[in-house]
């Protein structure tokens, strides 16, 4: 399949804000254990999905264990007391049912999606999975061979490539600048005592937000869970992230490949999602590259010129952090000429207003699409936990609307000036270097 | 590309072909409509007969620069200003080219859809493809294959393998284009392929969401009525000859890992064999109990992942890929040695009866997940509907419930055999760039 994909795939990333609509606001509860409950019924369909965030992220591994989380997550759907890796597979697959994990900076994930007829065989898994894992020796190194494979396949994707340089740069001596799968090195440092002293802490029910949305009642849901996790105990409390240093001075970094294409980052710090110019700042992104064909990036580099593909540009908005990235993929030869209109774009954001129709087009978009994200009950139920995550409150998707209304073209100058800032652009290129001629 | 829809198919409970409407209007385009109302959102998607399969020998990329093309304007709409349109009413727009099909697709409100519904059937008859913007939209789509495909290890060995797998049959070239055929297209190439593919009795309204089919019908028909029925698009009729012997390909690029890419020739939909195929991709690579993820992946350690691809969902006989990246020192003779192995098996014993089960469990149990965003059923609608009829999709369920042990080992048998195969490897081979 081949297309103008990419204006989908960037609204998903950029606008890291989710859903909205009335019957979207979820019935919040906290169970005896600290767990933090959030459900919204949703009957048309026989299926239920569960979203658990957990605060067992990369944030809480020294550098010399980096892995530590990200290895853990792994490993949960690989052995409880009572099954094996295969029969929890087994039992999975029959169903048709998935379990997913992950693992980021802050946050460990647990998702499933289930048919409803299956939901208390799924329910009992998350509940031995949560209270039991085993971390069987013969699995961690298993797990320990893919993970060190599959750093080596990084290294076939540039644009990976290029924004681990950019983190790493950006946040040096921080977990937030290091791969949450850690390095070879350190991967092959992690054992099974390291793993287990990890769960045993930062696995914990108050330190988890569980969603469920789909076919089941908030009273039937909460007594499951109830049942299932009654072993499952309190642990220290969750402390909020830290802010990592920034080293956002102005630099370019280059990584030889032998590519057709350079993979371009310009990027510095940012903001965190609690900013109380988030909001400003995503109507201002919206005009300069994350409004897809809207944007002024795509217009003056794909359209004008046919410079990329693909560029567009977005303010990532973490607990504690931020970052701002311009991102984009020109063939080697025209790098320079792509990075100054990039540069270009950046300024004439600082320096002169927005359109009357430029800013009522963003604010059009980014409220009238709001609803039309969460399309399914997995994208709902991923939308709630970041509801609870990042204390947006429980009437959030009634309330974008009007953060993003107030929003004037003044507002737009004015963030743009703060937060878009030439003299600390930090450049990661990489390419093949013999082609790029960029100073 | 031809493998990367997965087919989900089939319920005991839900029969879904059944609350489609069908109507044809007489220009020919037909309208496929279907209520949803769990939440106030249509998507309204254009679908054109033609696709990679439709251009000749040198003019690959014809249909892909095509669909690049018509968000460049039309008398009333200016360049790129239809994406404008749609994203400034909240709505979310986009565009797809495959070998078999061009596919124009918005997600909107149900007070907005009208919108889109009016946008697609303005380009439908009046799109310019103008001069102006044709040399900058050439270079993007450069830059769009160097992403996808000449910078991607796992892309550039498919497309590599695919032209050595098809010998006269239209799939062996990839859907972007080859990047020489790129640089010579012509506007004039695309100006006479819109006017041969894009006409009402070509194409296939497909409407999934909040809506009354009555009343959405009836605007249809005003927007759509009066644009005018064209001769009739050329059919596509080359046959690929049987493969007779195993053909084997190699591609030697800047990558870390190796990977081991299977191609087999396989009947589409219209065999009763697709059936059985696709659960035998289920058995052998569907979630960590299959065959394969257990013999490679989890006890041998020979492999990062495996998958087996199969889609039925194709105009013309598909392919049946298996493929895997190796783990760093793994031989690729060694993981060619025990897939075949593993394929083997399912040629000469039965599988167990749970395993036929779970695959059809799994299958089904996709269906009734893709039941929870419109745009997938819209999806589902259309594909079926591009390859035949989409009522198949409910026939295809039951077909799917009736396939047993012995028919599973059948098609291994005549299918997953060597002799039908072609056999792609990609060995890194360490960057030269200075």
């Amino acid at each position: 399949m081949t297309g103008k994909l990419i204006g989908l795939l960037l609204f998903t990333l950029l606008v890291q804000v989710v859903p909205a609509q009335g019957a979207m606001v979820p019935k919040r509860s906290v169970l005896s254990n600290g767990l933090v409950l959030l459900t919204s019924e949703q009957r048309s369909l026989p299926i239920v999905s569960i979203e658990m965030l957990i605060d067992a992220g990369a944030r809480h591994e020294s550098a010399e264990h980096a892995g530590l989380a990200h290895l853990t997550s792994n490993l949960l759907t690989d052995g409880t007391a009572k099954h094996s890796a295969l029969q929890i597979s087994e039992t999975l697959d029959f169903i048709g049912a998935s379990l997913d994990t992950g693992c980021g900076d802050d946050l460990a994930t647990i998702s499933m999606t289930i048919l409803k007829k299956d939901l208390a065989v799924g329910l009992q898994l998350l509940g031995e999975i949560l209270t039991g894992a085993s971390f069987p020796v013969a699995e961690i190194g298993r797990q320990k061979q893919a993970i060190i494979a599959s750093i080596r396949a990084k290294e076939e994707d540039p644009g990976s490539v290029a924004s681990e340089a950019f983190a790493a740069a950006l946040f040096p001596g921080s977990a937030y600048g290091r791969p949450v799968e850690g390095t070879e090195a350190s991967v092959k440092r992690l054992d099974r005592q390291r793993v287990q002293e990890f769960f045993q802490r930062y696995y914990r029910p108050n330190r988890t937000i569980v969603s469920v949305v789909g076919d089941v009642s908030e009273p039937e849901i909460s007594a499951a869970l109830n049942q299932v996790l009654r072993n499952w105990t309190k642990g220290e409390a969750s402390k909020p992230p830290t802010v990592p240093a920034q080293n956002d001075i102005a630099r370019t970094l280059r990584i030889n490949k032998d590519l057709t294409q350079a993979n371009i980052i310009l990027g510095h710090g940012g903001v965190p999602r609690g900013h109380p110019d988030y909001y400003a700042i995503q109507v201002m992104n919206y005009i300069l590259g994350g409004g897809g064909f809207s944007s002024r990036a795509m217009e003056s580099i794909r359209n004008e010129r046919g410079l990329a593909y693909s560029v567009y540009s977005y303010f990532g908005a973490e607990k504690s952090y931020g970052t701002f990235q311009f991102v984009m993929q020109t063939k080697n030869e025209s790098a320079a000429e792509a990075m100054g209109l990039a540069r270009e774009e950046i300024r004439r954001m600082r320096d002169e207003l927005v359109s009357e129709v430029e800013l009522s087009d963003a604010k059009d978009y980014l409220i009238g699409s709001f609803p039309l994200r969460f399309d399914t009950n997995r994208k709902v139920a991923g939308f709630l936990g970041q509801v609870e995550f990042y204390d947006l409150g429980l009437d959030y998707a009634d309330r974008y609307g009007e953060f993003i209304r107030k929003v004037s073209r003044a507002d737009v100058q004015r963030v743009a000036r703060e937060h878009l800032i030439p003299e600390k652009l930090l450049a990661i290129i990489v390419g093949n270097q013999q082609k790029i001629s960029v100073q | 590309m031809l493998l990367v829809v997965l087919v989900t198919l089939s319920s005991p409970t839900i029969s879904f072909a059944a609350q489609v409407q069908e109507f044809v209007l007489d220009n020919g385009l037909k309208v496929l409509l279907l209520e949803d109302h769990k939440s106030p959102a249509v998507t309204f998607q254009v679908w054109y007969r033609v696709g990679g399969r439709n251009e000749k020998d040198g003019k690959s990329g014809l249909a892909h620069f095509l669909e690049h093309m018509m968000f460049k304007g039309t008398p009333t709409t200016g360049p790129e200003e239809y994406s404008r349109i749609i994203a400034k009413n909240g709505g979310r727009s986009n565009a797809f080219t495959t070998a078999d099909m061009t596919v124009y697709f918005a997600t909107m409100s149900r007070d907005k859809i009208d919108i889109q519904l009016e946008l697609e059937a303005d380009r439908m008859a009046n799109a310019l493809l103008a001069d102006t913007y044709f040399e900058a939209e050439k270079k993007v789509i450069q830059e769009e294959r160097r992403l996808r495909t000449e910078d991607n290890p796992g892309s550039a060995l498919y497309e590599i393998a695919a032209s050595v797998a098809y010998t006269l049959h239209p799939y062996r070239r990839p859907v972007v284009g080859w990047m020489e055929d790129i640089q010579n297209l012509t506007r004039q190439d695309l100006v006479d392929f819109y006017k041969l593919y894009y006409a009402p009795n070509n194409a296939v309204i497909v409407m999934v969401g909040d809506f009354n089919s009555e009343e959405m019908l009836a605007k249809i028909k005003a927007a759509y009525d009066k644009i005018p029925r064209g001769a009739g698009a050329p059919q596509m009729t080359v046959v690929e000859p049987p493969q007779r012997g195993e053909k084997r390909v190699t591609l030697k690029k800047d990558a870390e890992l190796p990977i081991l890419l299977l191609l087999h020739h396989v009947p589409n939909l219209h065999s009763p064999d697709s059936f059985a195929l696709d659960l035998l991709s289920m058995v052998l690579a569907g979630g960590k109990s299959s065959r394969l993820y257990q013999d490679l992946v989890y006890h041998k350690r020979l492999v990062r992942g495996i998958d087996a691809d199969y889609s039925a969902v194709s105009m013309d006989a598909t392919g049946f890929a298996v493929s895997a990246q190796l783990l760093p020192g793994a031989e690729l003779a060694k993981v060619e040695r025990e897939i075949d192995r593993i394929l083997d098996k399912v040629r000469v014993e039965l599988v167990s009866e749970r395993e036929l089960q779970k695959a059809k469990n799994q299958i089904e149990a996709a269906f009734i997940f893709g039941q929870d965003s419109i745009f997938g059923q819209a999806m589902k609608t259309g594909y079926y509907e591009m390859v035949g009829d989409w009522r198949l999709v409910d026939s295809y369920l039951d077909g799917m419930r009736k396939v047993t042990r012995e028919d599973l080992r059948r098609v291994a048998q005549k299918y997953l055999q060597p002799d039908n195969r072609t056999v792609g490897t990609l060995i890194p081979a360490k960057a030269k760039a200075q």
